[in-house]
């Protein structure tokens, strides 16, 4: 972002405060702790907003869709467009005429989808741009590291998209919200659906990437089906780097399970699910079952890349544009009149989260980081295309209809690759903040840090 | 024990790609003793070839069918390849189903130019600089190429199946007597390993059998002495090169339906066909072929349940733990020749 | 002076200098104008560039003098990081034992990967290196997760023990200091139009550096250093005279391996958290692009490369299409298209396509990386031929 307009950043403000200092040259002094809060914009005309995706890396295609819905957001903002989902959203703080009459600006950054680049590249954005909230990315090693930083520094983070439960779980902080929905969620939506559609004496082999969100994805499947009556046979282990699933895909013929659950994401999932297909596993009748493959977490953009594998083949999104609420409509209709095809969920929770970060420093009347927090702590609200929606005091988490989807057999276009079996209504997804799964007591939020 | 035959099968399999990439690799170290970080990119090329012919051939007229609509409400646009206006749709969804085999025919010039072209305009210029700036130079190229692709074809993987032909997968264990199903594997990884047999014997003949592979050989010997004989080395490597980036892009190509092409690809595999080639020697094909396979078997067997649960881990760190004790036993390798980059 | 002769001297005071004004040097456009996008005198990328110096200076230690190629530098950056960020969890938020213990332990570590891989030369060396460094970064990310914190890396929480830190009030949160001095605290001072961030974090990484450049110089200088440079030229001969060169070599990696961690430490101390990926072979093969690319060998080389890839890293990264056309709104419509379309190929997203393309070009027309085209350009302008032929002295020496 360019710097037409000195003042809509820190250095502005204090600029415009030391205007005395100015005249006479004599250097101004300033620590970080000197003012009321970080990078308030002050009495400029402008706001800045720090948009930190992945635009190098394996997710680069999803950040450039979340990069897509944020300057959709700041058009709608700036009153530019249709509106989109501000003529649908229950609060009608909003009016398009920017953030408490300031002029939304923004700035981007490369997170190359690693934790310390995604740190550099939010640290400049906070202490060269002045950006007064940070948003974006796509994985959760990232969201964790990002957030983490907005605490110690005290500026809002809205997470992108992160699955993890770590991210509202034992790693949750004050000052970072998310409105994506997690493991534990997808869990608990999936199993009465497969439960319905494979019965309920099931075995399931479980291959669950190597990292954190993999970890969290596999307790909160295995946890959830297990309850219904499912068996675990197995659960194994794949490094991250792997690409080709070959060897651990094989040994799942010999083992006497009807069901293989991919806890697989980005290029893992397109890579498993590929390889599990060419096996022949969909083919394979087990104890008289059809052998079925689950995949917990669907990304529409990642599940383009394993082409027709997809088909029957059962998860859960937190969102999808052939949803027919009024929200989803209105952000369907502007995301594809601009650009030309549907969002993806990535864009669909970028754009959300903007909204209500505006949205909060509307009702809140200022840009301070606290009186956001308050804000957006248990704030209700609804149109935004998930229903009636829950930011949760105690965890800084959305609480929302998730959505069941199933690979289309028959699909009508490039883009019409899932659909949605079943939209399982909040309460089936409810847990209590201090959930074992979700870091157990010990989790806290600590308090809101304003910088 | 079948579970054993299983994974030392899909050993062979990874085992192919290993080692078709680190035959080239030591093609190129070997005769003209550059260290090519742009190997893998043209492994990456070789797959996107694949992806392009597709492409090519089913390049549609766009349709509209006023019946139906898209997400926005307006006429669905309905795409029909145009190789199903010229040959019929029969014969059309049979070209495009076999899009992958068909790229190889165009695979192969095409690696040979860009083979040529890298060898003549960027890698001569290189063979008297130390290792170090071939390093930077040729990861340059490997960045550059992988942005150009990225460029067009965005970030995510490309599905390219296989001719529907081959979709599914072969009861081995039938074959040699085993109960049925128990020991299966895809078609398309079969016919794989077959090609990868091929190609590894069609450049072992070639070199062996042919004045021109024994003159190379000769090269990779003593490069100053064959120069000295009046031979024309320069013309020669130029043609080994452009054969190494050949295999290492007809390699791609048919990997391209095993799993689906990014523009990371080549990254992916640089490394580990790095530690492929140092652990099979440096200058030894046959070092970089057994050393392939071997390592691809080993990662196979590394990744079974019951390997992990005794030494947990283990399937992440097997293929440098193995470089480990390899080069810490066999200084130069499995096959290596001494003097070949060790200084 | 300070145990150098002269040039040495001047090369050492121009860096202090360098260092100390890098804020203002780095600042050259007012912050309201379009250039202000250039500027990269903010206390992140400062920091950046001083620690990713250390970094190369110790890799050209072990590169720059003795030839060993090391693929699997990050592992030391890396180990160093955990160590100082379990200090600061276990200990205290002072960054001084963070960064003595990230020291000691990556000095630990590389002699132990050192003893091993120095038995091999060549790129046997380098793989041997590289596999190390690989089965750090695979492990940190899986198995050892409840040490490293797998993905998500680690960070200070509240609920830390820190034990020779006082309890922290309400609403505090765990800030990296120096004896209560914080490494966020900065003095911005306005003059004018400009902006100027001196960051205290900054100039602590800053004396590090100077610390660092310091010994390099006095390591390039000594009996030792010339015993290395021999190894480089002809380590047969070396071992034909009777004299085991292996303590020599060994030591350079361990000193090379310090400095990594020191790098890690400081890393931890500006900005406290880690991730497994600083371990990844890309990260590695960033020290020795870093190096080659300001000139190995050279004194000041790797600090330029260092500088160079970050600042492209950081600043190429944020120049998105939105900020192009800004640039371009005087041109007609047409024009300001096409130009934006042609710049948009090489900056934002696609900013790894400049860092290829400098890559090649550098080591293409300046076989001796940036130090090369400084003197290239020193000697067209006839200046400071002195430093010249000391430097050229020690990319001579080191070939």
């Amino acid at each position: 972002m360019t710097k037409k307009t000195p003042e809509l950043n820190r250095r502005g403000f204090i600029k415009a405060t030391a205007a005395g200092a100015l005249v006479t040259g004599a250097p101004t002094i300033f620590t970080s702790k000197a003012y009321g809060y970080a990078n308030d914009p002050g009495s400029a005309s402008s706001v800045t907003l720090g948009f930190n995706v992945p635009q190098s890396g394996p997710y680069a295609d999803e950040g450039a869709d979340e990069l897509r819905a944020y300057e959709l957001a700041v058009e709608h903002l700036n009153g530019g467009g249709d509106g989109g989902m501000l003529n649908t959203f229950s609060s009608k703080a909003l009016s398009g005429a920017g953030i408490l009459g300031k002029e939304v600006k923004y700035v981007t950054g490369d997170t190359q989808t690693k934790s310390d680049a995604a740190r550099a590249s939010a640290r400049s954005m906070i202490e060269k741009d002045g950006a007064v909230m940070i948003t974006g990315g796509s994985s959760s090693g990232v969201a964790v590291a990002v957030q983490a930083l907005c605490q110690e520094v005290g500026i809002i983070f809205m997470a992108g998209l992160t699955h993890s439960n770590d991210t509202t779980g034992k790693d949750r902080k004050a000052n970072g919200f998310r409105h994506f929905f997690n493991s534990y969620m997808s869990g608990a939506a999936l199993a009465p659906v497969l439960g319905n559609a494979y019965g309920k004496d099931r075995k399931a082999y479980h291959l669950t990437a190597d990292y954190n969100w993999g970890y969290t994805t596999e307790e909160a499947v295995t946890q959830a089906t297990e309850a219904m009556g499912w068996e675990t046979v197995n659960t194994v282990k794949t490094p991250l780097k792997e690409t080709d699933f070959s060897s651990y895909i094989a040994p799942v013929l010999q083992s006497d399970a009807d069901v293989l659950v991919l806890n697989h994401y980005g290029g893992n999932m397109v890579n498993s699910l590929t390889n599990a297909v060419q096996f022949g596993l969909r083919d394979k009748m087990v104890n008289g079952k059809q052998f079925e493959i689950v995949v917990p977490l669907y990304s529409r953009l990642m599940a383009k890349g394993a082409g027709a594998n997809v088909k029957g083949i059962y998860g859960s999104t937190n969102w999808h544009w052939s949803l027919t609420d009024e929200g989803s409509k209105a952000f369907v209709k502007s995301f594809g009149e601009k650009y030309g095809f549907p969002p993806s969920q990535a864009a669909h929770t970028c754009y959300v989260q903007t909204l209500l970060y505006a949205d909060a420093c509307e009702r809140a009347g200022s840009f301070d980081p606290c009186a956001v927090v308050e804000a957006l702590e248990g704030f209700e609200f609804d149109g935004m295309g998930n229903g009636k929606t829950l930011y949760r005091a105690e965890d800084h988490q959305c609480f929302k209809d998730v959505l069941v989807v199933k690979g289309k057999e028959n699909p009508d276009n490039e883009f019409d690759l899932l659909e949605v079996v079943e939209v399982t209504p909040v309460d089936q997804v409810m847990y209590e903040p201090n959930h074992p799964q979700m870091g157990g007591a010990e989790a806290t939020l600590g308090s809101c840090n304003a910088g | 024990m079948e579970a054993i035959i299983l994974q030392i099968l899909d050993g062979l399999n990874k085992g192919s790609a290993y080692a078709l990439i680190a035959l080239g690799l030591t093609l190129i170290f070997g005769t003209l003793g550059v260290v090519n970080f742009a190997h893998g990119a043209l492994f990456m090329i070789g797959a996107f070839c694949a992806v392009t012919i597709s492409r090519v051939l089913s390049i549609s007229q766009i349709v509209l069918d006023e019946t139906r609509t898209d997400f926005l409400g307006k006429p669905l646009q309905v795409k029909v390849p145009y190789v199903d206006q010229w040959f019929g749709p029969e014969m059309g969804q049979l070209i495009v189903d076999w899009s992958v085999p068909i790229s190889l025919l165009v695979t192969i010039p095409i690696m040979i130019i860009i083979g040529i072209t890298m060898e003549r305009g960027l890698i001569k210029h290189f063979y008297k600089r130390p290792h170090a700036d071939q390093i930077l130079v040729t990861f340059g190229l490997a960045i550059v190429l992988g942005e150009v692709i990225k460029y067009f074809y965005g970030a995510n993987p490309v599905p390219t199946p296989a001719p529907s032909a081959f979709v599914g997968s072969l009861d081995v264990g039938v074959l040699i007597g085993l109960d049925p199903f128990t020991v299966v594997y895809p078609y398309w990884r079969l016919i794989y390993f077959g090609f990868a047999a091929i190609i590894i014997t069609a450049v072992f003949a070639f070199l062996q059998f042919t004045t021109f592979g024994m003159v190379v050989r000769a090269g990779m010997q003593d490069r100053e002495t064959v120069g000295l004989l009046g031979i024309n080395i320069d013309r020669k490597f130029t043609i080994m090169f452009a054969i190494a980036a050949c295999v290492a892009g007809v390699a791609g190509a048919m990997y391209a339906p095993i799993n689906a092409p990014n523009y990371n690809m080549g990254m992916d595999f640089l490394v580990l066909s790095f530690v492929v080639v140092v652990v099979g020697g440096m200058g030894s094909l046959g070092g970089a072929v057994l050393s392939g396979f071997l390592l691809g078997i080993l990662q196979s067997l590394a990744s079974m349940t019951e390997v992990i649960d005794i030494a947990p881990g283990i399937n992440q760190v097997i293929i440098y733990l193995v470089a480990i004790i390899v080069l810490l036993t066999r200084p130069r390798g499995l096959m290596g020749r001494r003097g070949v980059m060790e200084d | 002076m300070l145990g150098l002769k002269f040039s040495d001297f001047a090369l050492f005071m121009l860096v202090v200098l360098c260092v100390a004004l890098a804020p203002i040097l780095l600042n050259p456009f007012p912050a309201s104008s379009e250039l202000a996008q250039f500027n990269a005198g903010y206390p992140d990328l400062l920091q950046r560039f001083v620690i990713f110096g250390v970094f190369a200076v110790g890799f050209n230690i072990l590169f720059g003098l003795t030839g060993y190629l090391s693929f699997g530098h990050a592992a030391f950056l890396g180990i160093g990081s955990y160590a100082a960020i379990w200090m600061m969890k276990l200990l205290t938020m002072n960054v001084i034992p963070a960064i003595i213990l990230s020291v000691i332990v990556a000095g630990v570590f590389s002699l132990l990967v050192g003893y091993i891989s120095l038995r091999r030369s060549g790129i046997y060396f380098s793989i041997l290196t590289l596999a190390f460094a690989e089965m750090s970064y695979a492990l940190a990310y899986s198995v050892l997760t409840p040490i490293t914190g797998g993905e998500t890396g680690l960070q200070p929480k509240l609920s830390d023990p820190r034990i020779l830190d006082a309890e922290l009030s309400a609403g505090e949160s765990p800030a990296a200091n120096l004896f209560g001095i914080g490494m966020r605290d900065s003095y911005i001072v306005n003059f004018g139009d400009w902006v100027f961030t001196f960051n205290a974090g900054y100039y602590i990484a800053g004396l590090f550096l100077l610390v660092a450049f310091y010994l390099s110089i006095r390591i390039f200088r000594s009996p030792f250093g010339t015993m290395l440079r021999a190894v480089k030229s002809n380590q047969n001969r070396m071992s034909y005279t009777g004299l085991n060169t292996k303590p020599y070599t060994l030591a350079a990696f361990v000193i090379s391996g310090m400095y990594a961690g020191l790098a890690g430490g400081l890393l931890v101390a500006m900005d406290s958290q880690v991730g497994p990926e600083r371990m990844f072979w890309t990260a590695s093969g960033e020290v020795v692009l870093m190096t080659i690319l300001g000139g190995a060998g050279t004194l000041i080389g790797p600090v330029l490369g260092a500088g160079a890839i970050k600042y492209m890293e950081n600043i190429l990264s944020k120049i998105n299409e939105t900020v192009l056309k800004g640039w371009f709104e005087f041109l007609p419509d047409a024009a300001s298209e096409w130009v934006v379309l042609f710049l948009n190929m090489f900056t934002g997203k696609s900013w790894h396509l400049t860092l290829g393309l400098i890559f090649m070009l550098v080591v293409i027309f300046l076989p001796g990386g940036l130090v090369e085209g400084g003197q290239r350009i020193a000697r067209l302008f006839g200046i400071g031929k002195k430093r010249n032929q000391t430097v050229e002295s020690d990319s001579a020496a080191s070939k």
